[in-house]
């Protein structure tokens, strides 16, 4: 075989993958099982939109349909939204509060934590039909996950052996979550983005800080762009996780404005007209403006200035999948703060000016990789390998992801069953 | 012109030729001049269904001056990057909710249809306008424009407005 379809990213600079991760159903039915239903957590919601007893949500993990809920005594639990009779949908809308969950279909109804609590007719009619009389109902519940929840994220999987939350997250993750998720969030809202394209390839570009000034020209085309930005990107041990953060400095005011200045100057023909957009408060402790924290498999949690939300990755296919935004701000937060995040989410979501051509990356690059046989991408910026760096000039943790990747699923096209 | 001139006869006609130029500066991608569909200050947003059924505050864009329009017409010019795409809307059954002598407020109904770089067209986003016009300027502009979308699952992206 041609060396480059045995692509080895261990033994040299760069990384290569094959394009085909991209577009054949086999490696996608394969990341159903190994990744989504594997030794990984998913993320699934987040406490504060389930405040009640009895609330709940319908998502997805993978493709796998999930209900996540409250129950009685306020604990959260998540089951396979499929029941255990004839495989129906138990749940069939987005939100809502129950008592009980029951199936449409036959009336099988089951508690909130997944439990069945009745059957139609379980003794037959006058006698007639009927459940056999072995019917034990205990065994007949909906599928449970394992669930836990961190400074109100709240994460699920299928897998028995998986580590605790923490210890999967990691020291570098859970910080990081813990530092944006630090008192109880309000959410303001949900927005669902659906790209033509694999989800993979957005797992590429949420741990790309070399495409940033690139790509999204927003900044850079009303004269925002700020040189004296610094940051950097951190991962967790199996490169799995990454974080990419970046500080406007913004506290060295006579130094940003002189630099602000110059770049407007030399590189802007344009001017915001209604410059309250980018009107902002210092809220954490640290001068930290932007935090894309990607955590594997299925979630980012952000903050971009005072824009705090989590996108959702939910897959559909290998050329399709839907990103759902979930924006949050504090449930502590006054009526002028809660102004400045939902004016400034003008610049985030799937309208958002400096980054809905995330959208247009990911479906460009579906297009261009179809029917690419053994072709292989090449990954080097920074250097080539899986090291943190106090720079963005890098795509460090896309290669972490492939690694990863690679030691999981494999880069090798499974054989036909 | 003033509000408290026209007759409800003739109000409804101006206010389904203000729907029709303002979907048309749209579509014909005169966008330029979309923002003088507004007064200044202005409210403008698109908000999904999903959100406003619940009471939630966040749209996927929500402007509140006129200078926010313009800024955004400039920013899809020049900044952002996304495929070449057309929209078509069609919209119906404007109904006024209420006049007073300041002004009226308007519900109807839009589709748009959005065609794609590779000839596709599909149903973008159906939904419903929730308008506040009055008279500035000696004519008739939106005070508040709400789209309030059922498709609450964008496809891609949105740059365009609706």
């Amino acid at each position: 075989m041609h060396a480059k379809t045995r692509p080895d990213i261990a033994s040299e600079t760069g990384c290569h993958v094959p394009y085909r991760v991209f577009t054949e159903r086999a490696f996608y039915d394969r990341e159903q099982a190994l990744i989504f239903r594997g030794e990984h957590w998913n993320f699934v919601g987040l406490e504060a939109e389930l405040p009640n007893p009895g609330d709940y949500k319908t998502t997805a993990i993978g493709d796998t349909p999930v209900i996540v809920m409250r129950d009685e005594e306020g604990g959260i639990n998540v089951v396979v939204n499929r029941c255990a009779h004839r495989g129906a949908l138990v749940c069939r809308e987005l939100r809502g509060n129950r008592a009980t969950l029951e199936c449409v279909y036959h009336q099988w109804s089951y508690d909130l934590k997944g439990r069945l609590l009745g059957v139609p007719f379980r003794r037959g009619i006058r006698g007639q039909g009927g459940m056999p009389a072995d019917f034990d109902p205990r065994a007949h519940g909906l599928e449970r996950l394992r669930v836990e929840t961190l400074g109100g994220t709240i994460f699920a999987s299928f897998s028995p052996s998986v580590p605790p939350l923490r210890e999967y997250l990691g020291p570098m993750v859970v910080e990081s979550l813990l530092r944006i998720f630090n008192r109880p969030v309000r959410v303001l809202g949900d927005l669902r983005q659906f790209m033509h394209g694999n989800w993979k390839a957005y797992a590429e570009n949420i741990r790309d800080p070399y495409h940033g000034s690139l790509l999204h020209l927003f900044h850079a085309t009303f004269g925002l762009y700020r040189s004296s930005q610094q940051g950097g990107v951190r991962m967790d041990a199996h490169r799995r996780h990454s974080m990419l953060w970046a500080s406007s400095a913004s506290n060295d005011a006579e130094r940003d404005g002189a630099v602000y200045q110059g770049i407007r100057t030399m590189n802007s023909r344009f001017a915001l007209q209604d410059p309250s957009l980018l009107e902002s408060c210092r809220e954490f402790p640290d001068d930290i403006t932007l935090v894309i924290l990607a955590v594997f498999p299925n979630v980012l949690i952000q903050q971009i200035s005072n824009t705090l939300a989590v996108r959702q990755i939910v897959t559909y296919g290998p050329d399709q999948f839907e990103l759902v935004w979930t924006e949050f701000g504090y449930a502590d937060d006054d009526e002028t703060m809660q102004r400045i995040r939902l004016k400034q989410s003008n610049l985030i979501g799937p309208a958002g000016t400096i980054s809905m051509e995330d959208a247009e990356a990911v479906e460009i690059v579906q297009r261009g990789v179809n029917r690419s046989g053994d072709a292989v991408s090449y990954i080097a910026m920074g250097g080539g390998h899986a090291e943190e760096s106090a720079h963005l000039v890098t795509e460090a943790p896309i290669i972490g992801f492939w690694e990863y990747y690679r030691d999981l699923v494999g880069f090798e096209l499974p054989e036909p069953a | 012109m003033r509000l408290t001139d026209l007759s409800d006869m003739e109000l409804y006609f101006h206010l389904v030729r203000l729907q029709a130029e303002y979907v048309q500066c749209i579509d014909d991608d005169r966008l330029e001049t979309w923002p003088d569909f507004f007064t200044d200050p202005c409210v403008y947003r698109i908000v999904p269904r999903e959100n406003s059924d619940r009471g939630l505050p966040l749209a996927a864009l929500s402007c509140d001056s006129r200078g926010m329009l313009v800024d955004r017409v400039v920013s899809l010019r020049h900044a952002n990057i996304y495929g070449v795409h057309y929209y078509r809307h069609l919209t119906g059954e404007l109904r006024v909710l209420a006049r007073d002598a300041e002004s009226v407020s308007v519900q109807s109904h839009y589709a748009v249809f959005q065609t794609r770089g590779d000839g596709t067209t599909s149903i973008y986003q159906t939904g419903k306008y929730l308008d506040r016009v009055v008279v500035d300027q000696g004519a008739l502009r939106y005070r508040e424009k709400l789209a309030v979308f059922d498709t609450y699952r964008i496809d891609s992206l949105l740059v365009r407005p609706i």
